[in-house]
C-alpha cells in the first residue's frame, strides 16, 4: 500500500535535488544583477544539499536498495535493466557521504568566501560538481560513468582557480586541469578498448559477455583497456600514478574546495572504481585471462599510501600535508579494491573502504576547513605559524586535535574504527599479498602520527606567536568544523548502522 | 547500567569543566569527580561478583550489548567488573579527586582545558578497567594516551615537548605491537570464535588454541603472540629496557599528570598483562617464558633502584623507584601462585596510592621551594612540617614498613614466589628481588636525610611558607587509605584471591 507512488527517476533523487539547486542559484543571482545577496545565496546551497542528504537517508531508511527478499524494494534501474544509472545501496551510501560534504563546505564557505566577486558562481559550481559526483555514485554504464565524471570534474578545474588574483590558484587549477584532461583521455580510449572487446558499454552487459567466454580472443584488448581504465580512476581519487596534481590543486585551492575536492570527489572515484570493478570486470573471470586486475591494486595500494604518507611527514606548509596525506588516505581505500586477490571474501574489505571514505568525509573535511579558518585569520600558512592557536581559539583547536587523532587513527575517534576494519579485513582475506597490505597499513599509520600530531603540537604545546591579534570567530566555517568534529566522534559509537549499510551495499555489489 | 553511568557522568563532566570559566574549573572539576568517587565506592560496597572475568565468573555490575556486526565477528558494548578490577577502578576514581585537589596550587594556566582532560582521562581509565570487549577496551586504552599527551606537553616543565612526544610514541608503538598481535591472534582462531568479547576468546585460547594462520603454525602463532603481546604491555609498565620514557614523562609531568600517570597509567600496563598474556594463555605456553620473564622482573627491580640512586632530582628518584616497584609486580605475576599473582594485583592498587602520595609530596616541596634537586636544599623538616612528616611516612611505605601496604603487597609477592613450581630457581630470583628493598630504603633514607633534615638551606629566591589545607588534605586522605590496607589488606585481597584462583586452575 502506497499512498503516493514515486515514479522510478525520483529514484535518483539525491542527485536530482543538488542539479535543481544548482539551477535555482542561477536564478537567485540573476534576479538583481547589481547587487549579491550572499546569506540567500549560502542558504539555498546548504539547504539544498541537506534536502540531498536527507533525501539519501530517507531512501536508505525506507529499503531502496535492499533486496526484496529482505523487505527492501530492491535496486531502481534507469533507462532500461539493468539500466545506464543504478540505485543501490552503495550509490545511496555515496550520495549520503557527497551531500554532507557539500552541506559543510557551502556553510563554511559563506565567510571564506565572502568577499569574493564570484560569491554565486562558486556557489553554483560546487552544486554543479555535486551533482556530478552524486551522478557517479549511481552511474552503471561506462558512458554515463564517463559523463558524471566529466560533470564533476570541469567545475571543479573552475573552482581551483577561482581566486584570479592568486597565483597558487591559477597554477594549481592549470596543473588540474592539464593532467585531468590527460587522465579523462587516458580513461575514454581504455572504454573505448572495453567496448571493442565486449561490445557492451552497460557494465551488467560487458560481465555478461566476459562471463560467456566471448571476449577472450580480445584479452590482449581488454587488458589494455582495464588498464587505462585504472588510469582514469587514479586521477580521481589522486593514487599513484595520477596523484601530483594533487598537492598543487589543494595548496592553490580555496580550503573549502580543496575539503570539497578531497573528500567528496574522491569518495566519487572510488564509488565508481568499485562499481566497474567488481560488475563489469569480475574478476573470477578475468584472472584466468591473465588480467589480474586486483594484483594492480594490490601495488599501488601500497604504494599510494606510502608515497602519501612519506611525502608528508616532510612538508612545513600545513595544507601541503593534508594534501599529501589525502593520497595517503586513497592508499588505504584502494585496499578495498586489493582484497580482491582472495582466496578470502572481500566483502569485508571493501564495505571497511566504504566505511572509511564516510569517515574521512569528516575528518579531512573539517582538517581542510580549519585550514581555512586560519587563512580566514591570515596567521599564515606553516607548522610554525600556527604555533599556539589553541590559547586564541580552544574550540577550533580541540576540533582540529580531534580531526588530527582521528586521521591518524587514534582511538576514540571514528578513524580508527574503519583503519582498523581494513586492517582486519585485509588480514581475513588471507594471502600473502594482503598481509604485506595490512603490514603497510599499520607501518603507514604509526608514520602518519608524526606530522599529525606535530600539527597538535603546534596549535596546542608550541607558545603563541608573539603579536597575534585576537581572532575573530566567523560562524559558518565555526559551525561547519565543530559539526565535523561532533560527527568524527559519533561516528564511534554509532559506527553499528554504518557498517551495516556499507557491508550490505558491498555484499549486494559483489554478489 | 551502573558502569555505563559512571563513565557517562565522568565524560559530560570533562566536557562540562572544559567549557566552564578557567576561575572555576577546579572546583567544579573536584565536584565533579566526587561523583563516580561515590558511585565506585558504592559499587565496592555493593558487589557481587565472584571469580574471574575471564574465566566464567559471575561478573557484578555486567552490562552487554551488540555494538558492530563486522563479517562473523561481533563487537560489543562489553562491561562488568571482577574481583581484579573493581578495586583498580576504585583507585582510579579516588585518586582522581585527590589529583584535581593537589593541582589547585600548581596550575594557574587555561585551568578549564587542564581539568577537563583530567577528567576525560579518569573515564578513559575506568574504561579500560571495566571493559571485557577486546575492542571496547583498546579504545579506552588508547584514548588514554591524547589527553596524558596534552597534559604533559602544555602544562609540563621545561623539556615538556619532548617527554610528550617521548611519552606517546613508546606507548602508541607498543600498542600497535599488542594490537597486531592480537588480531592476528584473534583471526587464527578462525570458527572458534565469533566476538571480540575476552572471555570467549580466552575459552578458545584455553580449549586449543589457534589453528594455522598464514602458513604459521598454530603453536608458534601463539608463542609469537605471548611474546609480542608481553613487549607491548612491558612498555607501559614499563620494564627494563623499555622504561626511558618514564622518567622523562614524569619529571616534565605537571604533579597531578605524575600522580595519575604512577598511580593508574602504569597499571594499565600490568592489568593488561594479568587479563591478557596469563590469563588468556595456558600455562604452558606462560611457562615456556617463565624465566627470561623473571630475569625481566629482577632486572627492573634491581637496576630501578640503582638507577633512582644515582639521581638527584625528588621526581626522578620516584620515577625511577616505579620501575622498580612494578619489576615486584611482574615477579608475582610470573610466579603463578595464589599469593604471587594476588600479591601483585594487590601491589598495584598500594603502589598506586604509594607512589601517588609521593609525588603529591614532591609536588607540595616544589610548590614552596622551586626546586626538586637533592643539592639544593637541606633542613625542610623545619619550614614545611606537615607535608615533609608525610613524605617520610610516604617513603617507609614505599620500604615495606610493616602495617602499611607496601609491606603487605611485597609481603605477599615474595611469599608467592619463592614457593613457585612455575619458575624454575624461584628461590634464586625471589632472594635477589628482595635485595631491591635494601636499595630503596638506601636511596629514600638518604635523599630525605640530605633534603629535610640538617641545617636549614635552601638555594632559591622564593620565600617558603607552610604548604596550604588543600595541597596536604589529599596526603592525608591516601596516607589513611594506605595504612588501612596495610593493617587489614583483607579489604580487597579476599576479592582479588577470589578472582586470582581460576587463573591457576583453581587450587593454590
Amino acid at each position: 500500500m502506497e499512498p503516493i507512488a514515486l515514479p522510478d527517476w525520483a529514484a535518483l533523487g539525491p542527485a536530482l535535488v543538488l542539479a535543481v539547486t544548482a539551477l535555482l542559484l542561477f536564478v537567485v543571482d540573476a534576479v538583481n544583477p547589481r547587487k549579491t545577496n550572499r546569506p540567500l545565496i549560502a542558504g539555498t546551497a546548504t539547504v539544498g544539499s541537506l534536502a540531498a542528504l536527507a533525501v539519501a537517508v530517507w531512501y536508505l531508511l525506507a529499503g531502496v536498495g535492499t533486496p526484496t527478499g529482505e523487505g527492501g524494494r530492491g535496486e531502481f534501474h534507469i533507462f532500461g535493466d539493468p539500466g545506464q544509472f543504478v540505485i543501490d545501496e552503495m550509490a545511496l551510501f555515496f550520495m549520503v557521504v557527497v551531500a554532507v560534504v557539500t552541506a559543510m563546505v557551502a556553510v563554511a564557505s559563506y565567510d571564506y568566501m565572502h568577499d569574493h566577486a564570484y560569491f554565486a558562481s562558486y556557489y553554483s559550481l560546487v552544486l554543479l560538481a555535486a551533482t556530478g559526483m552524486a551522478t557517479m555514485a549511481a552511474a552503471n554504464s561506462l558512458v554515463t560513468i564517463f559523463i558524471a565524471l566529466e560533470l564533476a570534474s570541469l567545475p571543479s578545474y573552475a573552482l581551483v582557480a577561482i581566486l584570479k588574483d592568486n597565483r597558487g590558484s591559477v597554477e594549481g587549477g592549470l596543473k588540474y586541469f592539464l593532467v585531468g584532461a590527460l587522465s579523462s583521455a587516458v580513461m575514454v580510449y581504455g572504454i573505448s578498448l572495453v567496448y571493442g572487446a565486449t561490445g557492451h558499454l552497460q557494465l551488467e552487459a560487458i560481465a555478461e559477455v566476459i562471463a560467456a567466454g566471448d571476449a577472450e580472443p580480445y584479452s590482449g584488448l581488454l587488458g589494455l583497456g582495464v588498464l587505462m581504465l585504472i588510469g582514469g580512476f587514479a586521477f580521481k581519487t589522486a593514487s599513484v600514478p595520477f596523484h601530483f596534481w594533487a598537492p598543487e590543486a589543494y595548496e592553490g585551492a580555496p580550503a573549502p574546495v580543496a575539503a570539497f575536492l578531497s573528500s567528496a570527489s574522491k569518495a566519487a572515484g572510488f564509488v565508481i572504481a568499485f562499481r566497474v570493478f567488481t560488475t563489469a570486470l569480475p574478476i573470477g573471470d578475468l584472472a584466468p585471462m591473465g588480467i589480474d586486475w586486483a594484483t594492480v591494486f594490490v601495488v599501488l595500494a601500497i604504494v599510494t599510501m606510502t608515497v602519501g604518507n612519506f611525502a608528508a611527514a616532510v612538508q612545513e606548509n600545513v595544507k601541503r600535508m593534508l594534501a599529501y596525506s589525502s593520497i595517503g588516505h586513497a592508499g588505504y581505500a584502494l585496499i578495498g579494491l586489493a582484497g580482491f586477490v582472495g582466496p578470502g571474501g572481500s566483502e569485508l574489505v571493501m564495505s571497511a573502504a566504504m566505511m572509511h571514505l564516510l569517515v574521512y568525509g569528516f575528518m579531512n573535511t573539517g582538517a581542510f576547513l580549519f585550514v581555512g579558518l586560519a587563512e580566514y585569520w591570515g596567521v599564515g600558512r606553516t607548522f610554525e605559524d600556527y604555533n599556539g592557536l589553541a590559547t586564541q581559539a580552544p574550540i577550533a583547536c580541540s576540533a582540529l586535535a580531534v580531526f588530527m587523532f582521528s586521521l591518524a587513527g587514534i582511538p576514540p575517534f571514528g578513524g580508527f574504527w574503519s583503519k582498523y576494519f581494513l586492517f582486519t579485513g585485509a588480514l581475513s582475506v588471507g594471502s600473502t599479498a594482503m598481509i604485506a597490505v595490512a603490514a603497510a597499513l599499520v607501518v603507514n599509520s604509526a608514520l602518519s602520527l608524526y606530522y599529525y600530531s606535530r600539527l597538535v603540537k603546534a596549535v596546542w604545546i608550541e607558545d603563541p606567536v608573539p603579536g597575534r591579534e585576537g581572532l575573530s570567530q566567523p560562524v559558518g566555517l565555526y559551525a561547519a568544523i565543530v559539526f565535523a568534529a561532533v560527527m568524527t566522534v559519533a561516528v564511534l559509537p554509532g559506527f553499528g548502522p554504518i557498517a551495516d549499510a556499507a557491508t550490505s551495499a558491498a555484499t549486494a555489489l559483489i554478489a | 547500567m551502573i558502569i555505563e553511568t559512571l563513565i557517562a557522568v565522568t565524560l559530560v563532566g570533562a566536557l562540562v569543566t572544559f567549557l566552564a570559566p578557567n576561575r572555576i574549573a577546579g572546583k567544579l572539576a573536584f565536584a565533579i569527580s566526587l561523583i563516580p568517587a561515590a558511585v565506585s565506592l558504592w559499587m565496592f560496597t555493593a558487589f557481587d561478583g565472584s571469580g574471574n572475568a575471564l574465566l566464567e565468573g559471575t561478573l557484578a555490575f555486567e552490562s552487554r550489548f551488540e555494538w558492530i556486526t563486522l563479517g562473523e565477528y561481533t563487537i560489543s558494548w562489553f562491561v562488568g567488573l571482577d574481583g581484579i578490577s573493581l578495586p583498580l577502578v576504585v583507585l582510579t576514581t579516588v585518586l582522581t579527586s585527590l589529583a584535581i585537589v593537589s593541582s589547585w596550587t600548581p596550575i594557574d594556566d587555561r585551568e578549564a582545558q587542564f581539568y577537563g582532560l583530567v577528567l576525560f582521562i579518569e573515564a578513559n581509565l575506568i574504561g579500560v578497567f571495566v571493559a571485557l570487549d577486546f575492542f571496547l577496551w583498546f579504545i579506552f586504552w588508547e584514548a588514554v594516551l591524547i589527553p596524558m599527551y596534552l597534559l604533559i606537553g602544555v602544562w609540563g616543565g621545561p623539556r615538556r615537548k619532548y617527554a610528550a612526544i617521548k611519552f606517546f610514541v613508546y606507548t602508541n608503538v607498543a600498542s600497535l605491537v599488542m594490537f597486531g598481535a592480537f588480531i592476528a591472534l584473534v583471526v587464527g582462531l578462525g570458527d572458534a570464535v565469533t566476538s571480540f568479547a575476552l572471555p570467549e576468546i580466552t575459552e578458545a585460547m584455553l580449549d586449543g588454541g589457534p589453528g594455522e594462520f598464514a602458513g604459521i603454525a598454530g603453536t608458534t602463532l601463539t608463542s609469537v603472540v605471548f611474546v609480542a603481546m608481553f613487549v607491548g604491555f612491558a612498555v607501559k609498565v614499563p620494564v627494563v629496557p623499555f622504561h626511558t620514557w618514564l622518567p622523562d614523562a614524569h619529571v616534565e609531568a605537571p604533579t597531578p599528570a605524575s600522580v595519575l600517570l604512577a598511580g593508574v597509567l602504569l597499571k594499565m600496563g600490568t592489568y593488561a598483562l594479568l587479563r591478557f598474556n596469563f590469563t588468556m594463555f595456558p600455562s604452558d605456553v606462560v611457562s615456556t617464558f617463565a624465566i627470561p620473564i623473571a630475569a625481566i622482573a629482577v632486572i627492573s627491580v634491581i637496576y630501578g633502584a640503582m638507577l633512582a640512586l644515582a639521581q638527584t632530582d625528588l621526581k626522578r628518584i620516584v620515577a625511577y623507584s616505579s620501575v622498580s616497584s612494578m619489576g615486584y609486580v611482574i615477579l608475582g605475576l610470573i610466579a603463578y601462585t595464589q599469593y604471587g599473582v594476588g600479591g601483585a594485583t594487590f601491589q598495584m592498587v598500594s603502589h598506586g596510592l604509594i607512589s601517588g602520595l609521593m609525588f603529591m609530596a614532591v609536588g607540595v616541596i616544589y610548590n614552596a621551594t622551586h626546586t626538586r634537586m637533592v643539592t639544593d636544599m637541606s633542613g625542610m623538616a623545619d619550614k614545611m612540617p606537615v607535608a615533609v612528616g608525610i613524605l617520610i611516612a610516604g617513603a617507609f611505605g614505599y620500604m615495606g614498613l610493616p602495617l602499611m601496604s607496601g609491606f603487605a603487597a611485597e609481603y605477599f609477592i615474595f611469599f608467592g614466589a619463592f614457593g613457585s613450581e612455575m619458575l624454575e630457581y624461584a628461590p634464586i630470583f625471589t632472594a635477589l628481588a628482595m635485595f631491591g628493598i635494601v636499595i630503596v630504603a638506601g636511596y629514600l633514607l638518604f635523599a630525605m636525610q640530605r633534603t629535610l633534615f640538617g641545617p636549614y638551606r635552601l638555594e632559591t629566591d622564593y620565600e617558603v611558607t607552610r604548604a596550604p589545607f588543600h595541597d596536604v588534605a589529599p596526603m592525608f586522605v591516601l596516607l589513611g587509605l594506605i595504612i588501612a590496607l596495610g593493617v587489614a589488606p583483607e579489604l580487597i585481597f579476599d576479592m582479588i584471591r577470589d578472582a586470582v584462583d581460576p587463573i591457576l586452575g583453581g587450587e593454590l
